[in-house]
């Protein structure tokens, strides 16, 4: 299975996730996880998509996805350049001494506790959520939940960066509303 | 309105309806010319029809629900053959949407994946940036559909206009000049080669880049292919061409793609009627790839340069490249064009006439011979379809409209008004199945009240002949559900004149030159003729869909003889 990270910056605006779900789907990319949420500018919003390409390629299908007209940005989140983490939570339904030290080697917390149940989060790479939930499995899992991943670039390189450095490149004429709109097609 | 004036656009063809109604009054005192269809999907392709044939932005406009939904069918048609309109729909108020209320449909939702990009706008602020970016983005880069849907709430309200100044579409970022080295690499693999061939898309076209094709053709020497969506991109009377490749290409133009060492693509995408089973597809080609769209390259076969950018501006810096480049050296392609050359010679485009009845090719050849390559012909889906790309000579850009990508049957009676509305002093030709005239013919009526002369030649093979011809070689002639009956029901000639067209009836040989011209001496009125033609014509030659190029057959199991021939 080729897992692949992609880090993605739209607008936020309505429909977005629509359109990349709808692309997904009629190209019949497989989504492994998914997770978006807001970033430092409140006009646009990140995704994190890790895909299974099943012998698609990664650079078509970015460029599929780059031609949605509120894809802004697009680039791959290599596993050594970058940190990946995704958040579990999980209910287990026993209590004690034994689980907890289970969550203490993984360095996950105990965040709600009753009689016999515990809810325990863990925040890290995939593997070891699912290092941590074969060592529970013992204890009776009732239920969970995890969130896609979410990745970030390793050092001081920004997505938004590399986006600004590509705007300054192509089409010089873009936001120039002076010509006719048409004109482009007439000659 | 005042956003679709400062757009620039000069007519819109649609249908008012309820949410609709408030950009419909002031239609009423705007320089804009509206033209009322008779049903919201000729309303769609009247717009590409008009894009089409003049290369500016087709405008349609319908109501919600019922009026948006009737658009899908051209809105999918225009982005698979990439053809700038904008679409502009009414919906239910906003605080309405999502409450299923009368004439509600998510149209945004519902044409997110046929369309380049779409809108939904509440706020009546945003129409005029709305707008300004449907047409910027319709008609740059890879050119396309774009919807923009609007609340009745939104159409209402008073608000002061203010057209953008500045577009903010951060997402869109257009490439319009390849890399110099790509170029460089390019002018090498040329003249490296010793069987190139120039595979020529659509795309050129839309670029407006047939003299720089024929500039850049001209100094290479190489065989030209003009695909179905690029004929008319490259003389047919011009010695470098072959013809037209895919399933029912040429026997030289297929086989020059089949045996080429190198494809000098332009603005094509390796679809799949195109290069037949992909896996064995000109083997043994290097790819040179020229295309606006970065998503082409790549996806169905692999490039080894990939020129990403404007065709025009792409061939035009080839040029001094190569003229750089074969100064040191020419590739010599005397042998391939023997071999070339002599496959055109051996295996032209042809066809018998029938001992009995019209021959359909026979008829479509005539109309191009008498009405000429200045005139625009549009073709329906079907074997029409075939022999109107076959049997007619292009020689002009924009002067071969036809529903290539989607195969919209019930495409050429609007695409021939709009492009007719676009091109009102050239002489527009729908040649149409009787099958596909059946599912639009309503726009007649349009045309006649209008004042729009198409003229429209019904080949008339009484069946859904494409239909009919796989199912005579694929499923042992059971002619399930092809025959359509339509020598007797309708009576076209009666249906012509109830619709305020001239309608002229043609059954013989002799009869069809005569008539042709009576057609094209009428030119107040919209005019349909009947041909009666032979039903059991095919369309050849033929390559099986799925099946390889290299098993191109020219008449039913005759494949050509290809001898000794070594390429
Ligand atoms: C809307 C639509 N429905 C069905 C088809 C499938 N189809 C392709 S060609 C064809 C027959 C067309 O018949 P006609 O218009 O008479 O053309 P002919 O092949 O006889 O020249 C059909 C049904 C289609 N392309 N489009
Ligand atoms: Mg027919």
């Amino acid at each position: 299975m080729a897992l692949h990270t992609l880090a993605v910056l739209v607008e936020n605006s309505p429909g977005v996730l629509a359109r990349v779900a709808s692309l997904f789907s009629r190209r019949g990319y497989n989504i492994d996880s998914l997770a978006v949420g807001p970033t430092e500018d409140p006009k646009i919003s990140r995704m994190t998509i890790v895909l299974n390409l099943e012998g698609h390629a990664l650079d078509q299908v970015s460029a599929q996805l780059f031609k949605l007209i509120n894809v802004i940005g697009i680039q791959e989140m290599k596993p050594a350049e970058s940190y990946e983490r995704e958040l579990l939570l999980v209910k287990v339904g026993s209590n004690g001494p034994a689980l907890d030290e289970v969550a203490r080697r993984y360095g996950a917390r105990v965040v709600d506790k009753s009689d016999n149940s515990v809810v325990v989060e863990l925040v890290a790479e995939s593997d070891e959520i699912s290092a941590l939930l074969s060592d529970l499995a013992p204890f009776g899992v009732k239920e969970l939940v995890q969130s896609g991943a979410i990745a970030l670039e390793r050092g001081v390189k920004t997505l938004s960066d590399r986006v600004r450095e590509e705007q300054g490149l192509s089409n010089p004429d873009e936001g120039n509303v002076a010509e006719s709109a048409t004109a482009d097609y007439q000659n | 309105m005042n956003s679709l004036e400062h757009a620039g656009v000069d007519v819109m063809f649609g249908i008012p309806g309820g949410a609709i109604l408030p950009a419909y009054d002031p239609i009423f005192d705007s320089k804009i010319r509206h033209i009322l269809v008779r049903h919201e999907q000729g309303a769609g392709h009247a717009a590409t029809g008009y894009a089409q044939a003049t290369g500016k932005v087709g405008v349609c406009i319908a109501t919600s629900g019922p009026g948006a939904t009737n658009l899908v069918t051209p809105l999918a048609d225009a982005q698979m053959d990439s053809v700038p309109i904008v679409a502009i729909t009414g919906q239910v108020p906003g605080p309405a949407i999502g409450t299923d209320a009368f004439q509600e449909a998510d149209i945004r939702g519902i044409t997110m994946p046929i369309t380049k990009h779409n809108y939904l706008i509440t706020d009546p602020d945003q129409i005029p940036a709305a707008i300004s970016e449907a047409f910027h983005i319709a008609s740059t880069g890879r050119p396309g559909p774009v919807l923009v849907d609007i609340a009745k709430d939104a159409l209402q309200k008073m608000t002061s206009f203010a057209w953008p100044k500045q577009r903010e579409l951060a997402g869109y970022r257009l490439q319009l000049d390849p890399e110099v080295g790509a170029i460089n690499d390019a002018a090498r693999l040329i003249a490296q080669s010793q069987k190139p061939v120039f595979y020529v898309g659509g795309g050129v076209i839309k670029a407006n880049a047939a003299k720089e094709l024929f500039r850049l053709a001209e100094l290479v020497g190489a065989p030209v292919v003009t695909t179905l969506m690029a004929r008319g991109a490259f003389p047919d009377s011009h010695p470098l061409h072959l013809g037209m490749p895919g399933m029912h290409g040429t026997v030289a133009a297929v086989t020059a793609l089949q045996k080429a060492d190198l494809l000098i693509t332009l603005g094509a995408r390796f679809d799949d009627r195109v290069t037949g089973k992909l896996s064995t597809f000109a083997v043994n080609a290097r790819v040179i790839h020229a295309d606006i769209d970065p998503a082409e390259i790549g996806k169905n076969r692999f490039a080894d340069v990939a020129l990403i950018g404007d065709l025009k501006r792409t061939m035009a810096s080839l040029v001094p490249a190569l003229e750089k480049e074969f100064t040191k050296s020419k590739p010599d392609l005397t042998l391939w064009w023997k071999q070339m050359g002599g496959l055109r010679s051996t295996y032209p485009l042809g066809y018998d006439h029938p001992a009995d009845g019209l021959s359909p090719q026979y008829v479509i050849e005539r109309i191009g011979a008498i009405s000429g390559p200045d005139s625009i012909y549009c073709a329906g889906v079907g074997q029409h379809q075939m022999w109107a790309s076959q049997f007619i000579k292009y020689e002009k850009p924009r002067t071969w409209l036809n529903s290539g990508g989607l195969g919209t049957m019930g495409y050429a009676v609007p695409a021939a008004m709009g492009a007719k509305v676009g091109a009102p002093d050239t002489s527009v030709w729908a040649i149409d199945g009787d099958g596909c005239f059946q599912m639009t013919n309503q726009e007649l009526v349009t045309c006649a009240i209008n004042k729009i002369p198409i003229k429209v030649a019904v080949i008339n093979n009484e069946s859904l002949g494409m239909v009919r011809q796989w199912q005579t070689l694929f499923y042992s002639s059971r002619y399930s559900n092809t025959d359509l009956h339509s020598k007797r029901i309708p009576d076209f000639v009666k249906l012509a004149d109830a619709m305020g067209c001239i309608g002229l009836r043609c059954e013989s040989r002799e009869e069809v030159d005569a008539t042709i011209n009576k057609a094209m001496e009428i030119n107040d009125a919209p005019v349909v003729i009947d041909f009666s033609v032979n039903r059991d014509a095919m369309v050849w030659p033929m390559v099986a869909a799925g099946t390889s190029n290299d098993e191109i057959m020219i008449a039913r199991e005759m494949a050509p003889d290809w001898g000794s021939q070594e390429l």
